[in-house]
């Protein structure tokens, strides 16, 4: 009986979807095909962002009370040393690791840009560190860095270049830890710019070997000037994340949890510790919506520079 | 098009520099995947052999594999992860078709506005927002649950943008022949839009299942429970429990990592492509 009521309702609403006229159905086929998409990224991502402004002029403590404090988060972050020496430390993690990853991705790409067999089993080489986790990248490289008996201080002494401490001296951690950033990014990059590399017309290289240009020439004119918007986006991409802490997060928590002498502790990494050893959530939001703002800068300066990612090759 | 003839000129010479090149690239090559090597060849080795330089294992042993899946409820997280990787894969790909069809071909008032809002999301990423989401999600009482492991992990709009992109280059003719017969955007979007989806939704979903398999800042802090531990988690803690003892924290770091290779090993040309033309638009 209800069944059989159920039926007619459906059946009667939609007789009346059908009359609606075929704009609007299609309009709220639509917004109910967005609708679990917008709400979850607008619930997951939307309101967070929103609640780090919110919650950074607040003092929350480990009971979950609230007490407003205005700017007293942003003041107390002026007179932290540590978070300007985190400040330091992510900075030139990301002036290290941005301009490598670009290097070495790029030259990795025109080493095995050709499709050939040996070409495509290179790539899977140089690529297959992507596949592993971040934790597993910091236990091997942790583990490949242990004080003299581990294979890096050995390859150094066995160089002749003294004894090495790479995750130990606070002089080295930090490029330890740039060094297996870039060792798991690499090969994602790498695929980037093969992407940008066989978008290039080769009428170009032949003009270009023609007119009498060798290899050198070809690539300074013709190659890095064509490459430019897929410069442009690995520029943005690497700095953004290497800024936010997106790999590198998972790596210092395991490879050094931010020492030695705090100097592999990322802003990321002290925002974390700050919620979630120490429960200050405001302080740590504070310090996260500072990072959001810088990151927001970041981004608009590499549009700026670039005329808004347009690229005109006059 | 008719290739020109390369002029024959400094062949020789030209045959040389790349075979230069092609060693070059062999002994990066070597370098690159030695850590994984190295990895693996610890994992195999007896504890008094760890630090010597043979990379073969001289005794080569099963031992701290054993150990490591009965000692450990090593099965229990792999089985956690394996939920955890599926259901948002699963969910994900069907929230984001439905979604990545309608942007691409249903109009409605503020498409353009909901896309860029969506897009707009990229830029933001999880250790940005770690803080307030965990706030948030403590609110809903999530903390320490599975749908406090997964819900969160759904939503991201990589896979919503690249599926859009997809269904913009597909002919329209299917759709409208569907309409005028009189089906619902519904049953167009499910007898006709998904099945034309299979190759891009079969490499979203590897990339999606790898991504989520490997991922540890989530996992790590909404669910600080040991029952509910995905393997990053695992063997992070693993790490710090035996701290010196490496082979068996290799055997884990293997198990963990050996699934995502094989899945690389089968589907490394889809895998690659589809990474070679994100960076193009």
């Amino acid at each position: 009986m209800t069944a059989h009521l159920n039926g007619d309702r459906k059946a009667a609403k939609r007789a009346a979807l059908r009359q609606l006229p075929t704009e609007r159905r299609e309009a709220v086929a639509g917004i109910l095909f967005v609708l679990p998409d917008a709400l979850g990224l607008l619930i997951f991502i939307g309101l967070p962002m929103l609640l780090a402004i919110g919650m950074s002029a607040f003092e929350v403590d480990g009971f979950g009370g609230f007490r407003f404090v205005g700017l007293g988060n942003y003041a107390r972050m002026v007179a932290d040393p540590l978070f300007w020496s985190a400040l330091r430390v992510t900075l030139t993690f990301a002036l290290m690791a941005v301009p490598l990853l670009y290097v070495i991705g790029l030259m990795l790409a025109l080493l095995v840009q050709k499709t050939s067999r040996f070409n495509t089993a290179m790539r899977f080489l140089f690529f297959a560190p992507q596949v592993v986790s971040l934790v597993v990248v910091a236990l091997v490289w942790q583990l490949m860095s242990v004080e003299k008996i581990g294979v890096l201080p050995r390859l150094i002494a066995g160089l002749g270049l003294g004894s090495v401490s790479f995750l130990g001296n606070p002089h080295v951690a930090l490029f330890t830890v740039v060094l297996a950033f870039v060792w798991f990014l690499m090969g994602f990059y790498m695929l980037i710019f093969i992407g940008g590399l066989q978008d290039i017309p080769k009428e170009y290289y032949e003009a270009a070997r023609i007119d009498g240009a060798n290899r050198a020439q070809s690539f300074w004119h013709i190659t890095l000037p064509l490459l430019r918007p897929t410069s442009f986006f690995v520029l943005v991409v690497s700095s953004v994340a290497a800024v936010s802490g997106q790999q590198a997060f998972d790596l210092v928590y395991v490879m050094t949890r931010g020492g030695p002498a705090n100097a592999t502790l990322l802003l990321i990494t002290y925002i974390y510790q700050q919620a979630f050893q120490y429960g200050a959530f405001g302080y740590a939001s504070a310090m996260a919506t500072l990072l959001v703002l810088m990151l927001m800068a970041i981004t608009l300066a590499f549009f700026w520079a670039t005329r808004g990612g347009r690229f005109q090759y006059d | 098009m008719t290739k020109a003839p390369a002029p024959p000129v400094y062949d020789g010479q030209q045959r040389i520099v790349r075979l230069i090149l092609m060693v070059i690239t062999a002994i990066l090559g070597v370098m690159a995947i030695y850590p994984l090597l190295y990895m693996l060849s610890i994992s195999f080795k007896p504890p008094p052999e760890v630090f010597r330089s043979n990379v073969l294992p001289a005794q080569p042993t099963l031992a701290n594999f054993f150990y490591v899946l009965t000692e450990v409820p090593f099965w229990h997280y792999l089985a956690n992860t394996f939920i955890v990787s599926s259901v948002v894969t699963v969910v994900a790909l069907f929230f984001h078709t439905m979604a990545g069809y309608a942007l691409a071909r249903l109009r409605f008032p503020g498409r353009e506005a909901v896309f860029l809002a969506m897009l707009s999301t990229f830029l933001v990423s999880l250790p940005v927002i770690i803080v307030p989401l965990f706030a948030m999600v403590r609110m809903m009482g999530m903390v320490n649950s599975w749908a406090g492991l997964i819900i969160p992990s759904i939503f991201d709009a990589f896979g919503i943008f690249l599926l859009r992109q997809y269904y913009l280059s597909l002919p329209r003719e299917l759709e409208e022949a569907a309409l005028i017969d009189g089906a619902g955007y519904w049953r167009i979007y499910w007898s006709i839009i998904l099945p034309l989806s299979r190759p891009i939704v079969s490499t979203l979903a590897i990339l999606f299942f790898l991504a989520n398999w490997n991922s540890f800042l989530w996992p790590l802090t909404v669910a600080p429970q040991s029952d509910l531990w995905v393997v990053q988690v695992a063997i992070a803690n693993f790490k710090s429990q035996y701290s010196s003892a490496w082979n068996y924290t290799m055997a884990a770091s293997v198990i963990v990592a050996i699934p995502m290779l094989v899945i690389f090993v089968i589907f490394q040309r889809q895998i690659m492509d589809s990474i070679k033309t994100t960076g193009l638009k």
